[in-house]
């Protein structure tokens, strides 16, 4: 599988919804079109609203991804501003 | 300016929108707004500003809190009768939302103060209950291309109309000349119910916000009339008027006038 180049990364293990969305909003508001951000998280539910959320937003969704027992990481490019 | 992680958390519904996010919120947390009245509009107006975080509510009012107020007043209590009703509704508004800072004038509007007071706001919100002050803020605003929400209520009917001078009507164009005093019974002579203020005083809100994020159609050109009893919402277009005598091709009116000419103010 290739590599995706991320970059901007935060972590947001331990917010719940909807501070969850609010804080990966406000990163990919921060980052260029065409660039990726990639989401550190741990509330399940988010592993699925996020991507949804940011679909609907108009971003593409590049990779969703349980790394251990807890975790998720949620890949995104910004489509648009 | 980052936000903190109250504002996070008090801004949040509004920075999941895609229509505001992050830099939407900080343009509302910017905007400079300034309110004519603190009554049955400017409650509701300021109230719902207030919560969305806008960051200078600037308020004029002479009138104190009075018990006949309250039954639409919404930013005034039992409490407070007789104190200043901008001092009531600073103190609400900032008890709400730390982040706003109301500035109250204890003062009547007039043509000598109106300009000075309004030229550092990004856009007035009109909710006086007279002809006079309507007219007198709408040639201002006019005068100085500021972006004006009207308001105004009586009975079970209200209306709003947003004025982007140079771009679209004004309130002359609607309303040529002042109706003579007497003619249009004022809220003391009529009633109102109560909770029509709070339905224009929410749109007034909603108008301002979207000035502020540039999103969305405003009402440019267009009259909204609310009729409560028949619940029923009409848009009522109004053209640019090019003779009008304040923001047409030749205005005849270039400076204030005495507007309370002929009119007895309660
Ligand atoms: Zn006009």
């Amino acid at each position: 599988m290739e590599d995706i180049k991320i970059d901007k990364r935060i972590n947001i293990k331990g917010l719940i919804c909807p501070y969850t969305f609010v804080k990966s909003k406000l990163a990919i508001e921060d980052i260029e079109v065409g660039e990726t951000l990639e989401i550190l998280l741990d509330y399940e539910e988010a592993s699925r609203s996020i991507p949804k959320s940011m679909e609907d937003h108009g971003h593409k969704i590049l990779k969703v991804e349980k790394i251990n027992d807890t975790d998720w990481t949620i890949t995104v490019r910004k489509e648009k501003e | 300016m980052e936000f903190t992680d109250d504002q996070l958390q008090r801004y949040s519904r509004h920075i999941i929108l895609p229509e505001v996010g992050g830099k939407g919120q900080k343009k509302i947390l910017n905007a400079k707004v300034f309110i004519i009245g603190a009554g049955g509009l400017g409650c509701p107006v300021g109230y719902y500003l207030a919560a969305a975080g806008v960051g200078t509510i600037g308020m004029i009012d002479n009138d104190t809190v009075e018990l006949s107020n309250l039954q639409r007043q919404i930013a005034h209590n039992t409490k407070r009768l007789g104190v200043h009703k901008v001092d009531s509704a600073k103190e609400t508004f900032e008890a709400l939302n730390p982040d706003v800072n109301v500035v109250g004038i204890k003062d009547r509007i007039s043509k000598d103060n109106i300009l000075d007071l309004i030229k550092d706001y990004d856009i007035v919100v009109d909710g006086s209950d007279n002809f006079p002050t309507r007219y007198l803020v709408n040639d201002a605003c006019v005068m100085l291309k500021k972006p004006l929400v009207s308001g105004a209520i009586l009975k079970f009917e209200g209306q709003v109309t947003t004025i982007l001078p140079g771009e679209g009507h004004c309130y002359r164009c609607l309303f040529e000349e002042m109706p003579p005093a007497g003619l249009v019974p004022s809220c003391q002579e009529a009633g109102v119910l109560g909770a029509i203020t709070g339905v224009v005083g929410a749109l007034q809100a909603t108008e301002v916000l979207k000035l502020i994020l540039g999103k969305g159609d405003v009402l440019k050109n267009t009259l909204l009339i609310y009729d409560a009893l028949k619940v029923n919402f009409r848009r009522v277009k109004v053209p640019k008027n090019n003779d009008c005598a304040v923001c047409g091709l030749n205005p005849s009116i270039t400076e204030l006038q005495d507007y309370d000419a002929g009119y007895c103010r309660i």
